[in-house]
């Protein structure tokens, strides 16, 4: 059923008792043009633009727990496009301008909130970085405007902006266009509009192995048995390792954890995401009223979706120092997500030795915000056997020629980034 | 979390600093070693779920670099012991 | 003030001798030192406290402790109003001010309860379906609106005036709660030697004890539970922390707590903290957080008067407040019987509504003849406006008749209970479903790990002690403790058993299940569970997202059970396979505030000053942040801007002499006789060979071949070495310093040590320094004969012994001087004094980056971490006779080929031109695309020797091009400036001044 003004009304008419599943429950079938390993926000997307854009709809979606039970609902809900790196900028620029048309296309409200996101820093050579940043946006095409002190005080009123802070504000980089988005209806929609096109999405199939013959794909084991097919992706962030291990693939690639915190829901006291250069901090306020935020990840690989108190104190740090007004604010709660990091902090869409088998992951921080993309150019990956230009440098070849995408500086240590 | 330093003892997290991924070996010789035997080295870490052998040092104590066995999915530490050498140098 | 119209005339803990008077909503109310916000109001005969989230409906007290979903009140003024508190657990103090939120224009008359009548329109995941159309109304209009509507209570408008602190205990034994089971451990464990530290959210010991009417060993149970816990206090291997909630368990028993240190004193107290948060080590938990009492789901639930059966009884017993006279009391399990016994001796009329079949129920012999009792009954619907004012019955099992109108005032509700066993699962245990207690239990757990009492599922008092003694005398032991003196429990009153019925809502074909709530905060009812089911969104973690259901303040402590045991009946699934509920940190929501503990303001960060700080302060310095570190950025005098003193400060170095503070560099000693062996391995360019008392600059790599750091390596004698490394990377080449000497090369003999803070270190540059430093540096002829460039030796200044180093940064004849650390400022007041007659002044950082700038040298700008040694034209250092950390990762074809960033200079083709740091090279103006940009100026300055900005850039086959014309762009400011690309040194290329 599609939504519309005179569907929601006639239900609400009658009780709301006759909405539809959002998505069929399919079994597997034996097999499928491709299938798609991992039912999250990528996964989903890519399923949806395989049918939207290459008309590619014998399609599965195989999904191990429930549908987006990974870090599409463990993030900060932050969209923003703007990255140095040219390979990123123009893919995260082209997931942000997708984000602007995802509802209407999915037929499904995601909440994008595009309120604007602050970059702030506090000396000279921070200042001098943004220009630079800020300036490789613009030649990009990407929105980007450097405000003052003045500004950051206006835009978001909650940041110290004394002369007397610790790290005192000396100004910002906006990107207007950056915001938020309902993590959760993103996964909801885009299964919602790849099952209308045909996609059978499938919970609870836990995939087991693949079923390779002379370096061809013919298809994967899976709890619910076999089903064959001879393209797969595996889109898996935060367990790529050890699903592509199955594959026999060596990923360079470590799980890491990255804490997200909320607060309990207060009424509307920052309009814009900010982030800060004095500390790995960024903050956001829901919907609902809550803060949410992140700050570093606990630095040691981890499969455990929670992490320690040293994060907890560091946001909390962060949060009680630069905005000193939240500090009788409580914390609701933190939970982990698990980080797939890479040497140089940017992701794979990519082949793999293995004819037919793709792999998409590596995402570091950037994988909410760029979910659409990610889904749109694996699909042209999958669907043509060709590289889409806007990920064609996400190689994992590129640390053999040294062409990395170092998009903060750090050395090779994937925790780093 | 607290870490078994060999010398100083159960330590809490704070004092530690994580290093990764400990069963490498550095490539070694006086021949240009080939790149992939590098890129190897560098880039391509285990990354188990389970137990993980991986350095820290105890930056907040004696300095020492130590090699941890951990469990990547509970976080549980069941060795330490001091890093041992990843090359056989010997002196030149 | 209102008077206390619902206070018993005696009983409870509380102290009738002293009236406290407090505000709630600017009324002055009145209350007794041990009553808590919610009891003082109930005494008062108030009842609507708060309002929903969504539909605004009106709320009371529903519980208490800190499980309040309800009664949610901001307190205090200015700077110190906190909202979102449970009244539940605010201990009242003379000028107290609380009100109420999320209400407009007031509690008892709230326009935004119009949200309610929009309801049809309003079920789970509404949102996700409508305020689409058309697309601009979205950003224009629906989003804001949903805005708006956000939140519960607001946050400060000031900063928070008071202190926090964070403290570590360390302990054999953790118990968290001190109820029944928790201090029979304490004493337990305490008495068999064990270190225990024994925290409990509230403010009196007892847990549930203290609101009962129980005798325990033949006395009233809350004495025995004060006495306990005054015998516990007196022991030196014991430490109380009452008000303290144990927020969360991480790894290998590391629990987070916060301690409400100074809350309820509300007076001044300059010496306390507000709050404190502790870091508690153990090597054993005893659970002993007890249950969570469950609400009953029907419609109208949440009306003000509807109350959790034992939060009723407790309020009567423990602060002699009653809730209400004309009580029903609805449960499925026999606990609430005491809650109907202990109103009836209040006086209270009381009717039992029993969802079970009498044969099981055994509760009901704790009442007197009389009581009216009803079985297989339960309330189909609560009626009343702003307070219960009657309820409707129906069969448990939805058929036969619902009975119309039983007349009340308090309704107490038990649903069951739900043991507390969210410690024990935020380090991954999952809870599993246990029919015998209709509820979610741990299986098994670690070795270290108990739980007891109701947290382990045991509802009975006796069983409960006995658990708690085991437990304690068991963790004791584990810790290498020797029980010697036995502890027994003692015996406690016969009491009915829990026999627990399963009772997920009212199935009655009347009633809406739309008001039917389940989670009360956030407004999620039976009709909203369905609503989610029916779209296939039945998955619990679907339903909680899709419904918001267990995401409110107080995380579904009382939701989430009966939302799987509701899902499951929908859902047509068994329980246990229905779903778990998994449980976060943190258990009680906790102040940020009081989690940065003292680490906020001014000590966020340390901020570290050189030895010769108070010099730069005393003449006018103005500071710049590196790090951690303040650094003199320039010294303006009377009348000057910043261009105005830079450029001041740069000419007298260039004709006269100045000093720059270089003491934040970091420095590492190196001594042994491989030494030498092991510079050369972390450095692309050699030292062993390296004549001693001489210095050269040094470069090293990354593993991946990119440049990591550069800095001066000297050679003090045959086996003995020192580096400076950058600021930003002093401690980070130490580390790998350290990695590289423990885990690649131990064979090295060679030991090192960071000594940056043990030396204070300055450079004196210009013309005249040597002028300068002949007059007081003894003990080295400083001649350019004697003592050529990159010449070291050891000297005194006074008596203050230096290392003196002729290198140069800026360019000029220059000298870096290192003293003791202790010695800094004399010998830097010294050289100041030394220098006058040469007309020496100080210079900032910006100064030295003008300088370095002209020299072409490169810094923290071009050492970005993603340029090579050859994009840096440092590249003919690397030494083809050796091996390094990254020279062949350093030779992949993707870091040597065409393509690369290279170092340039860069100057305006119209020399009143100017750009900026940042600025992009572009080959014109206007364009826009991935390829547009060829790179980017990583430093410009205004330089007073050409007398025009010049700039060092990063630019694409940048050698290959010296000469073109490009564009400087900044669309960021809208500027465009065309420039010549140049070799990147302006001044001096031969280096003739610093060898003069």
């Amino acid at each position: 059923m599609r939504y519309s003004l005179s569907s929601i009304i006639r239900n609400a008419a009658t009780g709301h008792k006759h909405w539809p599943k959002v998505w069929r429950n399919p079994e597997p079938k034996k097999s499928y043009d491709v299938i798609i390993v991992g039912g999250g926000g990528h996964g989903l997307a890519t399923a949806h633009y395989l049918a939207r854009n290459h008309g590619v709809t014998n399609v599965a979606v195989l999904e191990k727990g429930y549908l987006g039970n990974g870090n599409i609902g463990r993030n900060t809900t932050i969209v923003r496009s703007n990255y140095l790196c040219p390979e990123n900028s123009q893919f995260y620029e082209h997931s942000l301008k997708l984000w602007e048309g995802l509802s209407q296309d999915l037929n499904y409200n995601v909440m994008l909130s595009q309120r604007g996101a602050l970059n702030v820093f506090h000396t000279p050579a921070q200042r001098d970085a943004a220009i630079r940043r800020g300036n490789a946006f613009s030649l990009n095409g990407i929105d980007s405007v450097l405000v003052s002190r003045e500004d950051v005080k206006k835009l978001a009123p909650l940041v110290d902006c004394s002369p007397n802070a610790r790290f005192p504000v000396l100004g910002g980089l906006l990107q207007p266009r950056g915001g938020s988005v309902r993590h959760d209806a993103v996964v909801w929609g885009f299964a919602r509009a790849a099952d209308m096109r045909g996609v059978d999405v499938i919970q609870n199939c836990e995939v087991t192995g693949f079923r390779i013959e002379k370096g061809q794909v013919r298809g994967v084991e899976t709890s619910r048995g076999a089903i064959s097919a001879r393209k797969v992706g595996i889109v898996v962030a935060g367990r790529s390792t050890l699903v592509a291990q199955m594959a026999g693939l060596k990923l360079p690639i470590e799980s890491h954890v990255l804490q997200c915190f909320v607060t309990e829901p207060v009424k509307p006291v920052l309009d814009t995401v900010v982030m800060f250069a004095a500390a790995h901090f960024s903050i956001v306020q829901s919907d609902k009223g809550g803060l949410v935020f992140n700050g570093d990840l606990d630095g040691y690989n981890s499969y455990a979706q929670r992490g320690n108190m040293s994060v907890v104190s560091g946001v909390a740090e962060c949060a009680a120092s630069l905005m000193p007004r939240l500090s009788r604010l409580r914390l609701l709660r933190h939970w982990g997500g698990i980080n797939d990091m890479t040497p140089d902090g940017s992701p794979f869409i990519t082949k793999t030795p293995v004819k037919g088998l793709f792999f998409n992951g590596g995402w570091c921080y950037g994988g909410f915000k760029g979910t659409p993309a990610s889904g749109w150019t694996f699909a042209h990956l999958i669907a043509n056997d060709e590289p889409h230009p806007f990920a064609s440098g996400f190689t994992l070849s590129r640390f053999e020629t040294g062409n990395v995408i170092n998009e903060n500086g750090a050395g090779p240590q994937p925790g780093k980034h | 979390m607290q870490i078994p330093c060999p010398w100083c003892g159960l330590r809490p997290l704070d004092e530690f600093a994580y290093g990764g991924d400990a069963t490498k070996k550095r490539p070694t010789g006086k021949r240009q070693a080939d790149t992939s035997a590098w890129v190897d080295y560098v880039y391509i870490h285990d990354n188990p779920a389970g137990r993980h052998r991986e350095y820290w040092q105890h930056v907040g104590g004696c300095r020492s670099w130590i090699v941890i066995t951990r469990d990547t999915t509970n976080h549980a530490i069941s060795k330490a012991e001091l890093a041992p050498p990843d090359s056989r140098g010997g002196r030149r | 003030m209102s008077g206390q119209s619902n206070r018993l005339p005696s009983g409870g803990l509380i102290d009738r001798t002293r009236v406290i008077s407090f505000t709630f909503d600017g009324r002055t109310y009145s209350g007794h030192p041990g009553d808590t916000l919610a009891s003082a109001l109930i005494a008062s005969g108030i009842h609507l406290v708060g309002r929903s989230f969504k539909y605004h409906r009106p709320r009371g007290i529903y519980s208490s402790g800190s499980e309040e979903p309800s009664a949610l009140v901001t307190l205090g003024e200015g700077g110190r109003t906190e909202p979102n508190i449970p009244a539940t657990m605010v201990e009242i103090f003379d000028g107290l001010v609380a009100r109420s939120q999320n209400r407009w224009p007031s509690l008892s008359f709230d326009l935004m309860a119009v949200n309610s009548l929009l309801k049809p329109f309003f079920p789970a995941g509404f949102y996700y379906k409508t305020f689409m159309w058309p697309r601009s109304f979205w950003y224009r209009l629906y989003e804001p609106a949903i805005r708006r509507a956000a939140g519960l209570g607001t946050v400060a408008e000031l900063p928070d005036p008071d202190s926090y602190e964070h403290a570590h205990a360390h302990c054999d034994v953790l118990i968290v709660g001190a109820g029944p089971a928790g201090l029979m451990a304490a004493q337990a464990a305490a008495r068999a030697g064990a270190r225990v530290v024994l925290a409990d959210e509230r403010a009196v010991a007892g847990g549930h004890l203290a609101g009962e009417s129980i005798e325990i060993d033949g006395r009233q149970c809350a004495d025995w539970a004060q006495d306990l816990y005054a015998e516990l206090s007196e022991l030196e291997n014991v430490r109380l922390l009452p008000r303290t909630s144990v927020f969360g368990r991480y790894d290998g028993l590391t629990f987070g707590a916060i301690e409400r240190v100074s809350d309820h004193i509300g007076a001044d107290t300059p010496n306390l903290p507000r709050q404190r948060r502790w870091t508690i080590q153990a090597k054993q938990l005893i659970c002993a957080a007890g249950a969570i009492e469950r609400p009953l789901v029907f419609e109208g639930n949440d009306r003000p008067g509807v109350m959790l059966a034992r939060a009723a009884r407790n309020y009567l017993n423990q602060y002699g407040a009653l809730p209400g006279r004309n009580v029903v009391v609805a449960a499925n399990n026999d606990d609430a019987y005491l809650t109907a016994r202990d109103f009836v001796d209040a006086g209270a009329d009381v009717t039992v509504i029993d969802g079970r079949p009498q044969e099981i129920v055994t509760g009901s012999a704790l009442l007197a003849d009389g009581v009216d009792v009803r079985f297989e009954q339960c309330i189909a619907q609560a009626r009343g406006k702003m307070h219960v004012s009657s309820v409707r019955l129906a069969s448990v099992d939805g058929t036969g008749e619902s009975e119309i109108g039983l007349p009340c005032d308090l309704v107490c509700v038990s649903g069951g209970w739900n043991p507390t066993i969210h410690l024990l699962s935020h380090c991954g245990g999952r809870p599993r479903w246990n029919e015998r207690i209709a509820s979610f239990t741990m299986g098994k757990l670690e070795n270290d790990v108990q739980a007891v009492g109701g947290a382990a599922g045991t509802f009975d008092l006796q069983k409960s002690l006995h658990e708690g003694v085991a437990a304690g005398v068991s963790a004791a032991k584990a810790c290498g403790a020797k029980p010697s003196r036995t502890v027994t429990a003692p015996s406690v009153d016969k009491l009915p058993s829990y026999g627990v019925q399963a009772l997920w809502r009212a199935l009655d074909s009347v009633s809406k299940s739309g008001a039917a709530f389940v989670d009360f905060q956030n407004d999620v009812t039976v009709a909203d569970l369905e609503v989610a089911e029916r779209e296939g969104f039945g998955h619990s973690e679907h339903a909680k997202r899709y419904t918001t259901l267990g995401m409110a303040t107080d995380q579904g402590k009382l939701a989430n059970v009966n939302a799987i045991g509701i899902l499951s009946e929908l859902l047509g699934t068994p329980i246990a396979e229905t779903g778990t509920t998994t449980y976060r940190p943190l258990y009680t929501p906790a102040a940020l505030g009081t989690l940065a503990g003292q680490r906020q303001g001014h000590e966020f960060r340390a901020t570290r000053h050189s030895a010769m700080h108070a010099w730069h302060e005393k003449n006018g310095a103005v500071f710049t942040d590196a790090g951690l570190w303040l650094r003199p950025y320039y010294y303006p005098r009377e009348g000057e801007d910043f261009a105005a003193a830079v450029k001041r400060e740069v000419l007298n170095v260039r004709s006269a002499v100045g000093m720059v503070d270089v003491s934040t560099l970091g420095k590492i000693e190196l001594k042994g006789p491989d030494a030498g062996t092991f510079l050369d391995r972390l450095y692309i360019n050699s030292f062993s060979k390296m004549k001693v008392g001489r210095a050269r600059y040094g470069v090293m790599l990354r593993e991946d071949g990119m440049v990591f750091d550069d800095g001066t390596v000297t050679r003090l004698a045959e086996d003995h070495y020192f580096v400076t490394v950058t600021t930003a990377n002093a401690s980070p080449v130490m580390q790998h310093m350290e990695f590289c000497h423990q885990v690649h090369w131990p064979e090295l003999d060679v030991q090192f040590c960071s000594v940056s803070e043990a030396w204070a270190a300055m450079a004196v540059a210009g013309p005249k320094a040597r002028d300068t430093l002949e007059r007081i540096v003894q003990g080295i002829d400083l001649s350019n004969e004697a003592f050529p460039l990159q010449s070291v030796a050891n000297a005194k200044i006074g008596d203050a012994f230096v290392r003196v180093f002729r290198i140069s940064f800026s360019g000029e004849l220059a000298y870096e001087l290192y003293t003791p650390a202790n010695c800094g400022l004399g010998v830097w007041e010294a050289i100041m004094e030394a220098g006058a007659q040469d007309g020496i002044s100080a210079y900032g950082t910006e100064a030295m980056t003008v300088m370095r700038t002209e020299k072409g040298h490169v810094a923290g700008p071009e050492l970005d971490g993603r340029t090579t040694a050859d994009d840096l034209s440092l590249g003919r250092m690397m030494s083809e006779r050796k091996d390094y950390i990254g020279r062949w990762l350093a030779a992949r074809s993707g870091l040597v080929g065409e393509g690369r960033i290279q170092l340039v200079g860069i100057k305006p083709v119209n020399v009143g031109d100017r750009f900026r740091m940042g600025a992009h090279l572009v080959n014109a103006p206007g364009a826009i695309g991935p390829d547009v940009s060829h790179g980017h100026v990583t430093t410009s300055v205004y330089s007073p020797a050409c007398d025009h900005f010049i700039g060092l850039a990063l630019l694409k086959n940048g050698r290959n091009r010296i000469g073109e014309r490009i564009f400087v762009a900044s669309p960021l400011h809208q500027e465009i400036v065309e420039v010549e690309v140049t070799h990147p040194v302006f001044v001096d290329e031969r280096g003739e001044r610093m060898r003069g």
